[in-house]
């Protein structure tokens, strides 16, 4: 049974309040949370008013900015500040996105950043991925062959065969469609969610791998794939623009497809 | 999921609903009250077969205000469902998955949702 409210640790309390300098113009509140494993504390939110001229465009660099220059206690992850390593995933006004690419100026009011959702929090903004990354190793995200390979050249692919594969394999496995999911939310023990779920429809359209049967026999099960109700969080947040519910139908029709 | 001790990230109560999300929420709940609905169905024919209740005083229980309400709730449920139901069988058929359809097709479910019961409640 899903467990709508939070646990007592996790509630979260008022926090501190970092004012601008007085002589700052075009000021921006950034409203985040922050955990300190050593403290015992409950979460709280801390406010952070940055003078937008002297800040790049982007909520992260934001983030950095109040690291650098007001409090370097505040902790994320991030690495390429271009979209592409999906480090700085995070909840910024509402919504699941990338930090380094999410334009500050594209929200409205005060800008909230929390961790990744309903997910165990590390410290700040760093949520525990160990599960996510361990539901993607289970769909055996690597080519799986019995023929042996040609002696003198790769295993060549169409055109069209690659194709079926560039879409899936463009994912960065930054968590927010899973994280976005409310089935994940309630179920992430035995659900796989959207990311994992992508991945294993990317090798099972993949041309190459022989293992298609033994991949939809370990989908076939009431949780690991069938928790997917279609409720369209994943793509509607996919900072990729990629598209996992419907990577999931196809895999859900795969499935009913091989019943006849 | 969470190691011990960890708190847990806020989810519910933050999170910004898309539309689809909100039907999907929608469907579960005009669900269950389409099958609370049918135990008043039942009712309604046992007081016409065995008059266990005087039909008349089951008449004007759902003559009255509250009761007008509660079955025009039912019949916008009921059309809800019909309409978002057809919504997943599409899908299930692998259409109208991509994101700006799975939109639109929301808010036509909606609009017949609307429609369906406020027509079917003037005509009937």
């Amino acid at each position: 049974m899903a467990e709508f409210r939070l646990p007592p640790n996790s509630r979260i309390t008022k926090g501190k309040h970092f004012p601008a300098a007085a002589a700052s113009g075009n000021v921006r509140r950034f409203v985040v949370y922050r955990y300190d494993p050593s403290t015992g504390e409950n979460p709280r939110m801390d406010t952070y008013e940055i003078d937008m001229d002297a800040c790049g465009p982007m909520v992260l660099d934001a983030l950095i900015k109040i690291k650098n220059e007001i409090d370097p206690t505040l902790t994320f992850r991030r690495s390429c500040r271009e979209g592409i390593c999906g480090s700085c995933a995070m909840n910024v006004d509402g919504r699941n996105t990338l930090a380094c690419t999410a334009p500050a100026d594209s929200i409205k009011g005060d800008v909230k950043i929390y961790p990744l959702p309903h997910m165990g929090v590390v410290k700040d903004l760093v949520p525990d991925l160990t599960n996510f990354y361990a539901q993607y190793a289970s769909i055996k995200p690597w080519l799986q062959t019995r023929t042996p390979a040609p002696p003198d050249q790769e295993r060549l692919q169409s055109k069209e065969d690659q194709e079926l594969i560039d879409e899936p394999a463009a994912c960065i496995l930054c968590a927010c469609c899973s994280t976005s999911c409310p089935s994940y939310w309630w179920n992430s023990d035995r659900y796989l969610g959207p990311a994992a779920l992508l991945a294993a429809y990317r090798w099972l359209v993949d041309s190459r791998d022989e293992a298609t049967g033994e991949r939809l026999d370990d989908l076939e099960d009431p949780f690991r794939l069938y928790r997917c109700h279609t409720i369209m969080n994943c793509t509607n947040t996919c900072p990729k623009n990629l598209n996992p519910a419907k990577a999931i139908a196809e895999t859900k029709k795969m499935l009913a497809e091989r019943r006849h | 999921m969470t190691k011990e001790g960890r708190p847990l990230s806020p989810h519910l109560t933050i999170y910004r609903w898309p539309i689809t999300m909100m039907l999907s929420i929608l469907h579960r709940i005009s669900g269950f009250a389409l099958a609370v609905g049918f135990i008043v169905f039942v009712a309604w024919l046992e007081a016409i077969a065995f008059e266990s209740v005087p039909f008349e005083t089951f008449s004007a229980a759902l003559q009255s205000t509250f009761g007008q309400l509660a079955l025009f709730g039912w019949l916008f449920c009921f059309f809800f469902h019909l309409a978002n139901g057809i919504r997943h069988l599409i899908w299930d058929s692998g259409h109208l998955l991509e994101k700006q359809q799975a939109d639109t097709s929301a808010w036509f479910v909606l609009l017949a949702t609307v429609v369906l019961s406020v027509g079917y409640w003037l005509t009937v």
